[in-house]
């Protein structure tokens, strides 16, 4: 896949990348542009991202109201009537109040209101960009941090390989679920200290690194399997024969023929890592108000579930259209970069 | 294979060994966490705290309370609550099994049946347009999560429609089948439903692709050289090669289910299962609960992994050398 020669190289990984495998990441980027599942997928993720990220402009300048502020005793309009917020409930004993349903009119309260009188629309965006963000960042920690340990597991072997595969095992031997829950629970009530870093327990970050080590093994323990596979290879052990050091080889031959399998997990663990922040969200152990993230939201609508169901239904729903764009869009950037990539984990 | 069984249960025992430290150092040693804090509440006075340390024997060096939690969890098996004083953990903990293990087999029945008959049948009839929606089925199926599905569901069979087509849903909650077989099957319909609605989707892409896979294979050219029909090759030949790695997949989805990821739908639910029993624990960190379960999980997992692990080197010889 690459070649071994000495050209001086001008400084700058991407152009180095560039020069020396041209070749295959072009045509994978021609295949995938061709894919038109992949780029409708695309194209709808980045319209989700957008309008989340958009999310203050529609708080302020059309409809007007504040994601993060309860609005007990607000009024709104409906149909050029004036009408409140919060209605006192009309069923059952007649406690509590009933907030006010979709009224479909972007400047008012277009999802409804929430349990404390807040437009869930607004609140929407705004938690999409925090689901966005866990998600996305946490699978490049993950996917970042299982490079490297899976591609050291498997070149250097020995002592540091079982150290590694044993960790590995142990971490993917415990359900998810209940790691991630075990942390959140423990962690959120103190925050994380590590070194001279505080990260305080309603911080975004603290989601972020539990889903991140979570899931390393998932990533690290097929890219293992396939650098050992590697390491037995002619252009590697040609390397090995011309004396080149273990950094060169790892850079120049290693890491080329891992990246494709990263990238395929890239976005798959995105939605998965965000399935994932919504459990935990929805559990009321991952974001921690007053950050709000689509699970948090499905969480708010709980008690609201048979008298105003859009509040639960219309995060889940984004959730659903942002894991099935960010799936096809996997599925088109394995087929164009490594068709034989095997997912779910298996080693 | 006696070599390779024994040389796969002492892994198995070092992992769970592994697990259990793991455990208890998440609970017990994080820096910054103090659980006699939790236990006496917010803002307890000092002395208060010492007495708590004391009573729980928290004041303690660390291995010794592992090794005290570990002898009452598996030797004496009397662990007792932190937060209900004087409750058995374990007694709580094998009364909530039988709910887990119910819904997560009768799930399982479901989602393997629809998973092997859509899987072929997406196989058999690629090209058309029948394949593209499967596939599509089971990206919906990783796509959406769990817990939200069984909302929608709880929303539309106990609200909804209620008073029309559902009007046979039985509440939430959980009947024993030796109570009554017909009220238990009753109320785990629906848990059933969501969580096969996940997994059928996943498993059928698979079935599809293993088949596929093997048709390109010699054996299959063999087949069809023999004159034997398409539909046979199929079953016979294809699907049953296919079988290996998907009852290799089931085994572990089956122990991560029963461990833990069915907790979700069951607190969604209301199903007091051992999920259910973990997540209220949490709620108001009732750290022995907490540690039996997840001990009760990982032990599943662990356990679901061998035997996968074991039946693979049953069936290929290699694997025993390895």
């Amino acid at each position: 896949m690459t070649s071994d020669t000495s050209i001086a190289v001008p400084a700058g990984s991407s152009a180095r990348r560039r020069r020396s495998s041209a070749g295959p990441w072009r045509t994978a980027l021609v295949t995938l542009r061709r894919d038109r599942v992949a780029m409708i997928s695309l194209g709808i993720f980045l319209l989700v991202v957008l309008a989340c990220l958009l999310a203050p402009v529609y708080e302020h300048s059309v409809a007007h109201t504040d994601a993060f502020t309860s609005n007990i005793s607000g009024t709104t309009i409906v149909h050029g009537k004036p009408s409140p917020v919060l209605a006192p409930s009309s069923t059952g004993l007649g406690l509590g109040v009933t907030p006010i349903g979709p009224t479909w009119d972007l400047h008012h309260y277009f999802l409804g209101a929430d349990g404390q009188g807040r437009d869930v629309m607004a609140r929407l965006l705004f938690g999409g960009r925090n689901s966005l963000l866990i998600g996305g960042v946490s699978a490049l920690i993950a996917c970042g941090v299982a490079t490297v340990l899976g591609v050291a597991a498997g070149y250097f072997g020995g002592v540091l390989d079982a150290v590694l595969s044993r960790l590995f095992d142990v971490v993917w031997a415990f359900p998810v679920y209940l790691l991630a829950i075990s942390l959140s629970v423990v962690l959120l009530t103190s925050g994380l200290t590590v070194g001279p870093v505080h990260i305080e327990g309603d911080s975004l970050w603290l989601p972020i690194l539990i889903i991140a080590v979570i899931y390393v093994p998932y990533v690290a323990r097929p890219l293992r399997g396939q650098v050992l596979s590697l390491r037995g290879r002619e252009f590697i052990q040609a390397g090995v024969g011309n004396g080149a050091s273990d950094l060169r080889i790892l850079r120049k031959d290693v890491l080329p023929n891992v990246m494709p399998t990263v990238l395929v997990f890239l976005p798959l663990m995105t939605a998965l890592n965000m399935l994932t922040e919504s459990a935990l969200s929805f559990l009321s152990i991952g974001v921690q108000p007053p950050n709000a993230s689509w699970g948090t939201i499905i969480n708010d609508g709980l008690g609201l579930l048979y008298t105003r169901p859009m509040v639960t239904v219309a995060p889940g729903l984004m959730i659903a259209v942002t894991a099935v764009t960010l799936n096809l869009l996997g599925d088109g950037v394995r087929s164009a970069l490594d068709p034989k990539a095997r997912l779910r984990g298996a080693a | 294979m006696a070599m390779f069984i024994g040389r796969r249960a002492a892994a198995a025992v070092f992992v769970l060994f592994t697990i259990s430290v793991l455990v208890f150092l998440i609970f017990f040693a994080t820096p910054g966490v103090d659980p006699a804090a939790r236990i006496a509440g917010r803002n307890a006075d000092p002395a208060t705290l010492m007495q708590v340390r004391h009573e729980f024997g928290l004041d303690r060096p660390i291995p010794i309370r592992y090794g005290l939690m570990m002898e009452h969890l598996f030797v004496q098996r009397d662990l007792t609550s932190f937060v209900n004083r004087g409750a058995l953990v374990i007694p709580q903990i094998l009364q909530a099994v039988p709910v887990t293990l119910s819904l997560v087999a009768g799930a399982a029945v479901i989602w393997m049946v629809l998973g092997l008959l859509m899987g072929t049948a997406a196989a058999a009839r690629r090209g058309t347009a029948l394949d593209p929606l499967m596939m599509l089925l089971g990206v919906v199926g990783v796509s959406i999560p769990v817990y939200w599905l069984g909302e929608v569901v709880n929303l539309l069979t106990q609200s909804r429609w209620h008073s029309g087509l559902f009007s046979w849903v039985p509440p939430l909650g959980y009947v024993g089948l030796s109570q009554s077989p017909g009220q238990w099957a009753l109320h785990l319909l629906f848990p059933w439903l969501t969580l096969a609605a996940l997994y059928a989707g996943i498993y059928a892409r698979i079935v599809r692709g293993e088949i596929l896979e093997a048709l390109n294979e010699d054996y299959v050219r063999t087949a069809r050289a023999k004159g034997l029909t398409e539909r046979r090759i199929l079953i016979r030949h294809a699907l049953r090669c296919s079988l290996i790695p998907v009852v290799s997949l089931f085994g572990l989805d089956f122990g991560a289910l029963v461990g833990g990821s069915a907790l979700l739908t069951e607190v969604v639910f209301g199903l007091p299962g051992v999920g259910k029993l973990t997540f209220d624990s949490l709620q108001n960190l009732d750290l022995p609960v907490i540690m039996g379960c997840v001990m009760y999980a990982a032990f599943f997992v662990v356990l679901a992994n061998a035997v996968v692990d074991v039946l693979y080197a049953a069936l290929d010889p290699r694997v025993r050398r390895a």
